[in-house]
């Protein structure tokens, strides 16, 4: 058997010689690999995002319209006008409703896939899931757009079924309702939902699948009823990707700014405002100051998520 | 160190404001091509035939004078105006809003029409037009201008309406059935001028001189109506498409639009016809201007002169629905353009249309005190949210 040193002699070429340094010093190769990630993060991200915030402390000149470059509060107070408020209120609810929505609709979904679906089946899912993904978010909301108009497709099932007055019945209900589907808050709704929902499916199929089997049985040999095995054992260990799920959800809807205005009733959502006010106007203080409206938003809700225990499971 | 970040902060956002003005005097004579000019302009305005053969208006022009054209695109008039006044571009085509705001702010230069030799075809009515011309300089060359006319289905309406007040209104239309949720209005702020325009007429002792001038009366009269209009509209049309869209499947039957949108429907059998109702119109006027510090000058000229001799305004014209700043584009045959064609674009109505122009507190008919346009914003989203 022959001997082999215990030091063993560097190794040729540039390559070696770097490798050796890198293993030597696990500071140093932390810091290459960290440092484009953070200064991605750091630059680009967090540093527009400060421009972004330092300009919500500008104000417009009411006389000129010509911006203000001294620091002030008046753009937010600004924000709480009337009509501005209407916006962030009529966002946050519309956010709030999708979230909670999406997560009755995935629920079944998302369970059927942990518990029951193996092989193709399973496979179908993901596909099923994925594949609204896939194509482009414009088609998908002129495509409803189509199926939703007054004289679209669901108003002939409807005419065709002979329950128009049904329809009617429920678009005369105020605020929901309007003059059709496509042009009211429950069209909105609709499409929010529909592009939304695979956000919801994903992370609770996740979550679901990570909950034992034997739990739920033994829930059921304790003698609990099925319901109480639901809201006992089952929905606590999946609020992990419950929360995860809505925080996509919920912050999509918040920021999403095409949807309302291709259906809807053209009454301005956050993203849209944010738009319109940076655009001709050159109203960008104000801009600014609604665009901080969904960062604190999230923030108070991620803050909320914590102190519920939603990340304890993470 | 706190004072001192905010004093740079503000200083290094206070410097990307600041424009350098440097200011030239007009060419005189005209040299040899440069090879290329680079050009800001609206979608579709320039076209090399890669969107459909038929519309090509820049081959003919690279071919014959050498000089390549570049272009780029801009959705909006602040979009020409940031790109103005970042430079490195020789033209734009500048919308009445636009075009005051890049000579106040000196980012063009006075064009020599001298050097275009077809200035004498412009129309007449635009060769002073106030939006290039300031005290008897001219800052551009007339391009393409359009109305907003009012678009109407010709089931419901047997004879074209003869006042916009079907759309502000609460009234039954021919049919027998209500507007409420049958009629659309244009989903910018600039539609309160389409209101006070509407009100000149109707209300004549508010002393409404031009829609873009409004003082505080005229403006809160202006937005009492079109909260009124709220009542009436289910949704407002901020995309060509969608309202074409509205007009074939969601029975809106009657609103402000652009010939664009009619002549699509036409073409596609869809029962739809426009037309200006008596209390006129608003509209809008571009207009092709060169940069301060051009520095393509000759190829610029060469364009300029191509935009109102060659084919480019005739077939842009059938192209975008607007009409040539060239009446002659209209009839001669250069391009696909008829003079049916240009009647149809609103070409015989100059005069009842209120070119658009952005309001600014500072205005002549009512002593200085109008409201600015980013009110108008701020307050016409309140209206279309029910405020």
């Amino acid at each position: 058997m022959a001997e082999s040193p215990a030091i063993t002699a560097p190794r040729d070429g540039v390559l070696g010689t770097v490798s050796d340094v890198l293993y030597r010093r696990p500071t140093l190769l932390l810091l290459l690999l960290l440092t484009p990630p953070l200064l991605w993060l750091g630059i680009i991200y967090l540093g527009s995002l400060f421009a972004l915030l330092a300009q919500s402390f500008f104000s417009i000149d009411e006389f000129s319209g010509v911006i203000q470059y001294r620091l002030t509060l008046k753009t937010y107070g600004e924000l709480l006008a009337p009509a501005n408020l209407d916006i962030i209120v009529r966002t946050t609810l519309m956010a709030g409703s999708v979230t909670v929505a999406a997560a009755i609709v995935a629920f079944p979904i998302a369970y059927y896939a942990a518990r029951y679906a193996r092989g193709k089946w399973k496979a179908l899912f993901y596909l099923g899931v994925m594949l609204p993904l896939w194509s482009s978010y414009l088609v998908k909301v002129y495509a409803w757009k189509l199926i939703l108009a007054k004289e679209g497709i669901l108003n002939w099932v409807f005419e065709n079924l002979h329950l128009t007055w049904l329809l009617d019945a429920y678009l005369s209900i105020p605020v929901i309702g309007g003059n059709s589907l496509s042009v009211s808050y429950s069209g909105t709704f609709l499409v929010f939902l529909y592009v939304w929902l695979p956000f919801m499916v994903l992370p609770m199929q996740a979550a679901l699948e990570r909950v034992p089997v034997s739990y739920l049985e033994a829930s059921a040999d304790l003698g609990a009823s099925p319901l109480q095995t639901f809201s006992k054992v089952l929905f606590p260990l999946a609020m992990p990707g419950v929360i995860a799920g809505s925080i996509f959800t919920f912050s999509l809807t918040l920021g999403d700014y095409i949807i309302p205005q291709i259906v809807g009733s053209s009454r301005l959502f956050i993203g849209q405002a944010v738009y319109s006010h940076q655009g001709t106007a050159g109203n960008i203080p104000l801009a600014a100051a609604f665009a901080v409206v969904p960062v604190i938003i999230m923030g108070f809700y991620l803050w909320m998520a914590k102190r519920q225990g939603a990340f304890d499971a993470l | 160190m706190k004072a001192l970040w905010r004093t740079g902060l503000t200083a290094l956002l206070a410097s990307t404001v600041f424009v350098h003005g440097s200011m030239a005097e007009k060419l005189m004579t005209l040299g040899s091509g440069e090879g290329q000019v680079n050009i800001v302009a609206w979608p579709g305005y320039i076209e090399r035939g890669e969107t459909d053969p038929a519309f090509d208006w820049v081959s003919k022009f690279e071919e014959k004078t050498g000089c390549k054209v570049q272009v780029k695109t801009a959705n909006t008039s602040d979009e020409m105006v940031a790109l103005m006044n970042e430079g490195g571009f020789d033209l734009v085509t500048a919308s009445g809003d636009a075009s005051l705001r890049l000579i106040a702010g000196k980012r063009v230069q006075e064009v020599n029409t001298d050097l275009v030799p077809s200035w004498n075809t412009v129309d007449d009515r635009l060769k002073d037009a106030p939006w290039h011309t300031v005290d008897g300089k001219h800052y551009g060359v007339p391009y393409m201008w359009g109305p907003n006319v009012l678009m109407y289905n010709t089931e419901v309406f047997k004879e074209a309406p003869t006042s916009w007040n079907v759309v502000f209104e609460e009234m039954e239309l021919p049919d027998g059935k209500s507007n409420v949720g049958r009629v659309q209005a244009y989903d910018g702020p600039i539609h309160v001028a389409d209101a006070a325009n509407y009100l000149m007429k109707h209300q004549p002792d508010l002393g409404i001189t031009s829609p873009y001038e409004l003082n505080a009366d005229q403006y809160k009269a202006a937005l009492d109506l079109l909260r009124e209009q709220r009542k009436l509209v289910s949704r407002y049309w901020h995309d060509a498409f969608i309202q074409m869209d509205d007009f074939t499947n969601e029975g809106v039957v009657a609103s402000g639009s652009w010939p664009f949108q009619v002549n699509i429907l036409q073409s596609k059998g869809a029962p739809v016809a426009s037309t200006i109702p008596e209390e006129g119109a608003t509209g809008w006027a571009d207009t092709t201007m060169m940069h301060v510090d051009a520095e393509n000058p000759n190829c610029a000229y060469m364009w300029m002169e191509h935009t109102l001799s060659s084919n480019l305004m005739s077939d842009l014209s059938v192209w975008f629905g607007a009409n040539p700043g060239v009446p002659a584009a209209c009839t001669d045959g250069r391009g696909m353009q008829t003079a049916a064609g240009c009647t149809k674009n609103g070409m015989d109505d100059f005069e009842k249309i209120k070119f658009w122009t952005t309001p600014v507190s500072k205005c002549a008919s009512q002593d200085n005190a109008c409201v600015p346009y980013y009110r108008w914003v701020s307050d016409y989203i309140g209206v279309i949210g029910g405020r």
